[in-house]
């Protein structure tokens, strides 16, 4: 990553320092930053070597998984915008960390949830250790004296193990009992009160089996398949929230005195800004001074520029393109449509429902089950063996103890959601793989999902020796036309433009080689080339390009309505007065766009297209994946797309597949919400699953790995079922003795592990969807390098 | 075999100290990253003069 060259005196604002410095011991400062383009160990060595590059900074400390260097300084000597451009200097741009809060407190859960592991590991382990002691003197004679010991310390050793790590059970029991709903710790706490009683009682006594090994191994295994499933969730929440620390922090505010930089939290309607070319508008105003064009992709996901003049409106979020402006700002922080829009986002999130986990729908009807058959066990009992009536009972409730349902959900959904990270699909939390195995509707976002986002040559028709003059003309220009001529043909030139004007929404013309070149939209090449007054032949070199020459108008007018319908946007090339060339930009269709896209209906998904786009473009762009005209909606606001996913979830699983901001409140209300490679912060923090590999293919490897997750889990619940039947057959028939359940507990737990891992969920896509470049992109693609631009 | 009645309780004692140990590891932050130490322990002392490195390849 190359510097960015910004000054960051934003970060040695007030406001900045009350939102995220803190004051440490020695009158040092401490904040977070979040890096960008860290990616190996040299990274580590160069971020920690601050401290020697610049004299005042104490520690640079960098935690590289979750990207956030920790820094403590002397304000003294140095300040942190100093520090901001040494890091930026090496090639780390950094970004205020908004997250820690919400930190801290996962850290303390992590901490304790290890330490609950780590207690509930050592003592379980041990209380095994007495209990093989035990199971041995079974076979071979125990003395009475010893036994008794054994047990009393196994009694004590469990006591801290259940009311301490294990307490978590009984709180998520008392939880479901209070909602109403039921979840899986219902069971496991009725399993572990119930085995842990009866020991205690027959310890007491001094006979009876005790159950005090199953009941400690319960607690350890249950607690650390729950960390896994944690951590897991965490990794991808974290790099979705890496991407959020990316928004626009400071605006330069024109005051009496000069220019300042200043955080965006700190702006108020009525200042003015001064935003330059390539920068990003940090609130919602009114432009006061300037011309230039301005990219909304942000909010309406169309990466075609509009054009502002004074008294235009520009938004939040947006980048000014072309021209410096001078803007009043009118609305800025949450007030603004960004701001707005995001807050939507939240509710939306808010109120959506749960997915109910196969796993606790399960758990309602086995406490049931589990309960009916232990009572039907005691009676049974009392008439035939009355003396060990209740200890089959409690045999039961000990060996039909979920512990394999309740290790079968998480681990199979940790290990997918770590195979699924190693393949670039980052899935934030396992309600999304359950839900995506009910197919129904997928709604895609056209501009950046199934197209690449980006505007490009497409179509080129006339006379080639006209290439090398656009191309030294686009070279002096930052518009988006120019810069896809520029990735068109990147070969160096040795032509060089003078005289260059733009003409803001009309196009660019000047001397090339001593020859008048003029780009742009037909309207505005065909006012240039009347105005010019030159001799017919002087403009065409040879005979070739001859047949290049412009057509007249009412043919020029069928060329741009055959452009339109293929969705592209004509532009149109004269050379001293005569038009020697068509130009279509537009924005390609991923290559795997239609191969992903018939796949997905092959899985029973129905495809349908939900876009900002005009209308017409939006049919196009249908006509050519095989979507279904009805099914492509175009014209779409960001308003527009929330209600028809909150429309079409009445009826099913709805999954939104966007980039932008626009299409945030919708991919947050959907089922399931996925942001595609390249979108907007908003759109992945949005999202349960953010794809980190460009193009459909990933959203296919998502569906079927999905799939193959639940077959999985499925298995699991199946193998956990016949062996708690089995269990509960043999304690129904008093056969179950307690060496008997402590082999077949693990036994059941084990198989869960090993079917989990190795069950192939998201190791290689099971059919690999083939790019179908030219069928997928028809004539989109011809001649036109798609390398993918570096990053 | 009346020797339990002391090895026991010594075996119990070196758990207890090994899981306060880990619990004071856990407390202190020492899992919370298991990634950068490693990288770490592959440079040179800090004291080492150090020199300006393009650790960027994109």
């Amino acid at each position: 990553m190359r510097p960015t060259g910004k000054g960051y005196e934003e970060f040695d604002h007030d406001a900045f320092r009350s939102l995220y410095v803190t004051p440490v011991k020695g009158g040092l400062c401490r904040t977070e930053l979040y890096l960008e383009g860290l990616h190996c160990s040299s990274c580590v060595w160069l971020v920690e070597r601050v401290p020697l590059l610049l004299a005042g900074v104490a520690r640079t400390e960098l935690d590289i998984r979750r990207a956030r260097a920790l820094v403590e300084w002397d304000p003294a000597t140095v300040r942190l915008s100093a520090i901001a451009r040494q890091l930026d200097v090496l090639g780390y741009a950094p970004h205020p960390f908004r997250g820690v809060a919400a930190e801290s407190m996962r850290r303390t859960e992590d901490r304790a949830m290890l330490t609950r592991i780590g207690i509930a590991g050592a003592l379980a382990g041990n209380i095994m250790l007495l209990a093989l002691a035990q199971y041995s003197g079974w076979f071979s004679g125990m003395e009475a004296e010893y036994e008794r010991y054994f047990r009393v310390i196994s009694l004590l050793l469990t006591i801290p193990v259940l009311f301490g790590p294990g307490w978590l059970f009984f709180q998520g029991a008392l939880a479901s009992v209070r909602t109403r709903r039921l979840h899986i710790d219902l069971p496991v706490a009725i399993a572990l009160l119930a085995g842990f009683t009866r020991g205690a009682v027959n310890t007491v006594n001094g006979s009876g089996p005790i159950y005090f090994d199953a009941v400690g191994m319960l607690v350890f295994l249950l607690l650390s398949g729950r960390f896994l499933q944690n951590r897991g969730q965490r990794a991808a929440a974290d790099a979705a929230e890496l991407l959020g620390s990316l928004a626009p922090a400071a605006a330069r505010v024109v005051e009496p005195d000069g220019e300042h930089e200043l955080p965006a939290e700190a702006l108020l309607p009525g200042m003015v800004m001064s935003v330059r070319a390539g920068e990003t508008f940090s609130a919602d105003g009114e432009v006061t001074d300037g011309r230039s064009a301005v990219d909304c992709s942000l909010l309406t996901g169309e990466p075609r520029p509009e054009g502002v003049t004074v008294g235009s409106a520009v938004y939040a979020g947006t980048v000014n393109l072309t021209g410096a402006l001078r803007v009043t700002v009118t609305r800025a922080g949450e007030l603004s449509r960004l701001g707005a829009l995001l807050r939507r986002m939240e509710d939306s999130a808010r109120r959506r429902a749960p997915v109910v986990q196969l796993a606790n729908a399960i758990a309602g009807w086995f406490v049931a089950v589990v309960l009916v058959v232990a009572v039907v066990t005691y009676v049974y009992g009392l008439r035939h063996d009355p003396a060990r009536a209740l200890d089959n009972a409690i045999a039961l409730l000990v060996v039909t103890c979920p512990c394999a349902l309740g290790l079968a959900t998480p681990l199979a959904i940790t290990v997918s959601i770590g195979r699924a990270a190693r393949r670039g699909i980052l899935i934030k939390g396992g309600d999304a793989i359950e839900a995506l195995n009910r197919p129904g509707l997928i709604f895609l976002d056209k501009t950046g999902t199934v197209t690449e986002g980006r505007v490009r040559l497409v179509r080129w028709e006339g006379a080639e020796w006209a290439k090398p003059l656009v191309a030294a003309l686009e070279r002096e220009s930052s518009h988006p036309i120019a810069i896809a001529v520029q990735q068109a043909w990147p070969a160096a030139e040795t032509h060089a433009a003078r005289d260059v004007q733009q003409t803001i929404g009309g196009g660019i013309e000047g001397m090339v080689d001593g020859r008048h070149v003029v780009v742009g939209s037909p309207a505005f090449v065909a006012r240039r080339t009347s105005e010019d007054d030159r001799a017919y032949d002087d403009c065409v070199p040879d005979s070739h390009s001859r047949d290049d020459r412009a057509p007249s108008h009412p043919a020029s007018d069928v060329r741009i309505d055959a452009f339109a319908e293929e969705g592209l946007t004509p532009v149109w090339v004269a050379v001293d007065g005569a038009v020697v060339a068509h130009a279509g930009f537009g924005d390609p269709l991923r290559t795997d766009a239609r191969a992903s896209i018939e796949r997905l209906r092959a899985l029973g998904w129905r495809v349908a297209l939900l876009s900002g786009d005009h209308p017409a473009v939006v049919r196009t762009v249908a006509h050519q994946l095989g979507i279904d005209v009805s099914d492509a909606v175009g014209s779409a606001s960001p308003e527009e797309k929330l209600q028809r996913v909150e429309g079409a979830r009445i009826r099913g699983t709805v999954l939104m597949v966007g980039d932008g901001v626009n299409d945030a409140a919708a991919i947050a209300a959907a089922t399931v919400g996925v942001g595609v490679h390249g979108g907007a912060e908003a759109s992945m923090s949005a999202a349960d699953v953010y794809l980190a590999r460009p193009g459909l293919t990933p959203l296919v490897e998502l569906v079927e790995g999905a799939h193959r997750t639940m077959l999985v889990i499925r298995n699991n619940i199946l193998f956990s079922i016949a062996y708690n039947a089995l269990g509960a057959t043999l304690a129904l028939l008093g056969l179950l003795d307690p060496l008997i359940a402590a082999v077949l507990m693990p036994i059941s737990s084990l198989s869960v592990v090993l079917t989990s891992w190795r069950g192939r969920t998201f190791d290689a896509p099971a059919a690999p969807v083939a790019p179908v470049a030219a069928a997928a992109a028809p004539p989109a693609s011809l001649g036109i390098p798609r390398a993918e631009p570096a990053p | 075999m009346s020797i339990l009645y002391v090895i026991l309780p010594v075996a119990l004692i070196v758990v207890f100290a090994a899981v306060i140990a880990f619990v004071w590891a856990a407390r202190r932050g020492q899992f919370d990253d298991l990634d950068t130490p490693a990288m770490r322990a592959l440079h040179d002392d800090p004291s080492e003069a150090a020199k300006p490195k393009n650790g960027d390849d994109n």
